[in-house]
């Protein structure tokens, strides 16, 4: 055991644990952010996805004591109680069923658009392809990540799925 | 160290920490929930008063209401609904939301009854001792059955608010209004009074009658359907932003004093019997607590999680084979089955006479297909965790069937079941029998082992190799056309590798029991099902078998409901089938299924076979179907594109699909890049809600499709992470998705139809759908599932597409 310091979402933590525990324990069970989500442990889905330096990392195979800078999880994206461009289109596009993944496709949409602000459908494909969603919303993750780049482009964004009433 | 446990003092006998007792001792009965259930007068509901987190509510009441757990009474308004003071409402059901908003479509239709604004309302669902049995989720039935005791003790609450208001403002009910909580003197609206005045805070006291639960009713009716207001809507659902900001609280999250960490540790191969345990390999584990076996059933308790993975790993158990192999492996199943002697055979369904039908027929259709086991494999793996505070069971779960749980976790430890609650929150998607359930009943047997909170938690490869499975199935057909290419004689034979189903939360099937031992004196029979079509075809066979693996216990192929049990494999080759016989009629795929349908005027109660023309219709317009056969010359380049459909019932819920794929000849490579959906459920609660269940549903059957198998050798299951089990991607997302709501019978004359189901029907005709455009687009015939760019290249290059 020993002490190990961590800056999460701007608030500075010091804990006493094993610091070759994955991250994703530290967040979720000594810090009690639920943000983050175990779904493989394996760095194969994305649920435990937290932004550090930018990168969009898999808290569950990222030992604690390698973590040298400010982690952002997804408690973190809300600024001044506003809630970030991509949860608001997360909300107009209705995109959850179940919701489990959606930290790890929020945060990795998140850590797109930072470094891709206007992405195409191709590059919104392959930058989301490792990201799993078991209840296959990934048609509204689509739309809802190019409605939060118009967004933030200042752009009034049109859902660009078709819908139809017979 | 963990914040949790550094200087808790513990009670002697209990080691519960004394902090928990404080907790339980510090509420005041007389705000509980159930104590509102149990006495009269005046109370203060102290959960859920206005928009409640509906999680966090149900956690709040657990917390608040120690003691001894009765039903709530389904015959008691109070039991479903309550007004506050400041006349907002609460609604309480016995369902759980499996992510599709069915939450949301509860609310909608309760509050239309009572006609309450809907932001004025919250839910909670599926928490044994708070909330009526309404057995939870399963079968899609929530809106079709479920939602008419919701609807009807809504409308009754109304008609009791009605009369007390009648009785305040001395004016007869039927010259007062109602809107949205408030009600008014038709005459005078200046004189009001709103529901919170009225009864805010206290109970209704009206009993309600019904054999059952879906029977409940008061006197009052339910609207007619013009006159419904929030019903057929689409309010955004209420647990969404929860989701997306972090906030949420999930049966995963709950965090209790004292709770100690739990990992099972798992035979290395199926059957394998446990003869010894090293304990001294984990003592230098820190924060080891125990090691805990009976029979085959192994799991190490720690501290924190990352020491109960590190126990996990470390220990040295010492395990036997068993002497036969458990199974065939995956690559030899299909023979395997058709070998088998079957474990049961139900009586064809006869309709004509098939065989003399076939044999005078003008062109015979022969064709087999092939559908492997397939995991629920939810995307977080199985957990739960148990509280066994004050000598009871209190268990947080996002298990669907959180009552089946209560009962059968009371009587797999020998406690009484009013000792026992389950307290239902979000999870991971729960299409049907998870393992949610098996770690409930672990995490509940480790606390009373421990007389500590334990949080089981499975890994990732355990929740896939594992989770209860989806039966495999095999298929052989025959069809005749005559010399017209009518089609006149169908045989069927389904066989599923489903003998020794389990069901939900049984006390003598859950897998920890099966490790234990316990083997109840007769296995589940298993079954299958024939294609659920309105096609008139006068000779019809259609016959089912069961087959069994030859290990039925303790074994990770142990077959239990996956999301439309059965639906996805029999509509894959039947509908498949019905194309090749399209193709042999050199017809069109939609003109020859509209002929058979249109071959009979006979209408069912639920005019499906009208609504089934009327889907499959919807679809080909939307799609921009042309009419043609799928003989046509093969496309140059090398994507060849092709169109399919699909289509089939479930229930009363009629659905057809067409999809259009491009096929790499190349590489063998599938991408659906087009998906259109009819869709008729009869009336709508939510119509934006219903298209992304629908839309989920397709995508789950195209990862299902496209991607998903259950891999093994003879002893074990080799699919086991997201690597050897592959799932729908980003990647694999069509370009563009139209689900076409069709709402009823096109016949003006006949009556509205009710709210049917839709949470599973949309799994069912995709596949077939697939199969059919691949044909469409390259001429060879996909007999197996699932479709990956391995298999599809070499059916290309065996039929010299390449
Ligand atoms: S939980 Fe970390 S990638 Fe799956
Ligand atoms: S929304 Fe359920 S796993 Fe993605």
């Amino acid at each position: 055991m020993a002490n190990v310091t961590l800056k999460v979402n701007g608030k500075t933590h010091t804990v006493d644990i094993d610091p070759s525990t994955p991250l994703l324990y530290i967040l979720r069970n000594d810090l009690d952010l639920h943000g983050p989500r175990f779904g493989c442990g394996l760095g194969q889905c994305g649920a435990c996805t937290v932004i550090i330096n930018g990168v969009a990392t898999r808290s569950c195979i990222t030992p604690t004591s390698s973590v040298k800078s400010d982690i952002t999880t997804l408690e973190g994206l809300s600024k001044d109680g506003a809630l970030h461009p991509l949860q608001q289109a997360w909300i107009e596009e209705q995109v959850p069923q179940c919701g489990f993944c959606q930290n790890g496709q929020i945060m990795t949409a998140k850590a797109l658009l930072d470094k891709t602000p206007k992405p195409t459908d191709a590059q919104i494909r392959e930058g989301m392809a490792r990201t799993l969603c078991r209840c296959m919303t990934y048609y509204r993750i689509q739309a809802a990540i190019k409605r939060a780049s118009q967004q933030i482009a200042g752009i009034e964004p049109a859902s660009d799925k078709k819908e139809v009433v017979a | 160290m963990s914040e949790n446990m550094s200087g808790e003092e513990m009670t002697t006998f209990t080691k519960i920490p004394k902090q928990v007792e404080e907790v339980l001792e510090k509420c005041d009965l007389s705000t509980s929930r159930r104590n509102f259930l149990k006495s009269a007068g005046l109370l203060v509901v102290s959960l859920a008063t206005g928009v409640a987190n509906q999680a966090e509510g149900a956690a709040q009441a657990a917390q608040a209401a120690p003691g001894l757990y009765p039903d709530p009474n389904f015959r008691q308004l109070d039991s479903w609904i309550v007004i506050h003071e400041n006349g907002t409402a609460t609604f309480y059901v016995g369902k759980t939301d499996c992510g599709q908003g069915t939450g949301t479509a509860y609310r909608q239709m309760m509050s239309d009854e009572l006609d309450i604004a809907y932001d004025k309302t919250s839910l909670i669902m599926g928490s044994t001792h708070v909330t009526v049995d309404q057995g939870g989720s399963g079968g899609s039935d929530g809106v079709q059955v479920d939602g008419w005791p919701m609807r009807r003790t809504a409308a009754e609450a109304r008609r009791v608010l009605l009369e007390l208001a009648s009785k305040q403002l001395g004016v007869p009910v039927d010259q007062l209004a109602v809107s949205e909580g408030v009600i008014t003197v038709k005459a005078n609206p200046s004189r009001r009074v709103t529901y919170g005045e009225l009864i805010g805070g206290k109970r209704f006291n009206v009993t309600l009658t019904g054999n059952n639960i879906n029977a409940t009713t008061g006197v009052a009716k339910v609207k007619d359907v013009q006159d419904l207001k929030i019903i057929g809507k689409s309010p955004q659902r209420y647990d969404i932003p929860a989701k997306v900001d972090g906030s949420l609280k999930w049966a995963a999250d709950v965090k209790l004093p004292g709770m100690v960490h739990a990992r099972n540790v798992k035979p290395p191969v199926a059957g394998a019997k446990m003869i010894s345990i090293d304990e001294a390999s984990v003592r230098d584990v820190p924060g080891f607590i125990r090691v805990v076996s009976k029979g085959n059933y192994v799991a190490v308790i720690c501290e924190r999680e990352e020491q109960a993975i590190r126990a996990a790993r470390q220990l040295k158990v010492d395990w036997q084979k068993p002497a036969a192999p458990a199974f065939p492996t995956s690559e030899d199943l299909f023979k395997f089955m058709r070998a088998a002697k079957p474990t049961s055979s139900s009586d064809p369904n006869v309709e004509g006479n098939p065989d003399a039908a076939l044999a005078g027929a003008a062109k015979v259709v022969e064709a087999e297909y092939d559908f492997p086991f397939q995991g629920h494999t939810a995307f977080s793996p199985a957990h739960a965790l148990a509280d066994p505070s004050n000598g009871q069971m209190t268990i947080y779960t996002n298990d669907m069937k959180s009552y089946g749980m209560r009962n059968g976790v009371a009587e797999f430890l020998k406690i009484p079941r009013e000792q026992v609650r389950v307290v239902w929150m979000e999870g991971p998607q729960a299409y049907g029998r998870t393992a949610a359930d098996d770690a409930g009943f672990e995490a509940a047997y480790l606390a009373k082992e421990v007389g500590r909170p334990v949080r089981m938690q499975w890994t990732r490869q355990e929740e896939t190799a594992w989770d209860s499975k989806g039966p495999a199935f095999t298929f052989k057909m025959r069809g005749g056309l005559d010399a017209r290419n009518n089609l006149v004689a169908f045989d069927y034979l389904a066989q599923a590798a489903d003998y020794n189903h389990i069901g939900y939360n049984e006390q003598d099937t859950v897998l920890i029991a099966q490790l234990m031992g316990i083997r109840r004196a007769t296995p589940a029979s298993g079954g299958g099902d024939g294609p659920d079509d309105m096609y008139a075809i006068p000779n019809r066979r259609t016959a089912i078998q069961v087959v069994g693996m030859p290990m039925i216990w303790e074994t990770p192929l142990r077959t239990g409901n996956l999301r439309d049990p059965n639906g996805p494999q029999v509509t894959f080759a039947a509908e498949s089938f019905i194309d090749e016989l399209a193709v042999a009629a050199n017809a069109d795929p939609v003109e020859f299924r509209l002929k058979l349908l249109a071959a009979s005027t006979t209408d069912d109660p639920a005019f499906k076979r009208a609504r089934s023309i009327a889907v499959i219709k919807a679809a080909a317009q939307t799609y921009g179907w042309d009419t043609r056969s799928s003989r046509k010359p093969l496309g140059a380049g090398n994507i060849l594109t092709g169109r399919g459909i699909g289509y089939c019932f479930r229930g009363q819920t009629v659905i057809a699909n067409i999809v259009e794929v491009d096929v790499n000849r190349r590489t063998g490579h599938v991408w659906v890049k087009r998906v259109v959906c009819a869709h008729d459920c009869g009336l709508v609660i939510n119509p934006e809600g219903l298209r992304r269940t629908v839309e989920g549903g397709m995508l789950h059957a195209l990862s299902r499709t496209l991607h998903e198998e259950v891999k093994f050798d003879t002893e074990k299951v080799t699919s086991v992470d997201w690597n050897s089990h592959p799932s729908l991607t980003h990647l694999d997302t069509p370009a563009r998705i139209d689900v076409v709501i069709v709402n009823g019978d096109p016949n003006p004359n006949r009556p509205d139809l009710p709210h049917y189901g839709a949470g599973e029907a949309s799994c069912k005709p995709l596949g077939a759908a697939v199969a059919n455009a691949i044909y469409d687009a390259t001429g060879v015939r996909l007999r197996r599932v699932p479709f990956r760019d391995a298999r599809v290249l070499a059916a290309l290059k065996s039929a010299n597409v390449v």
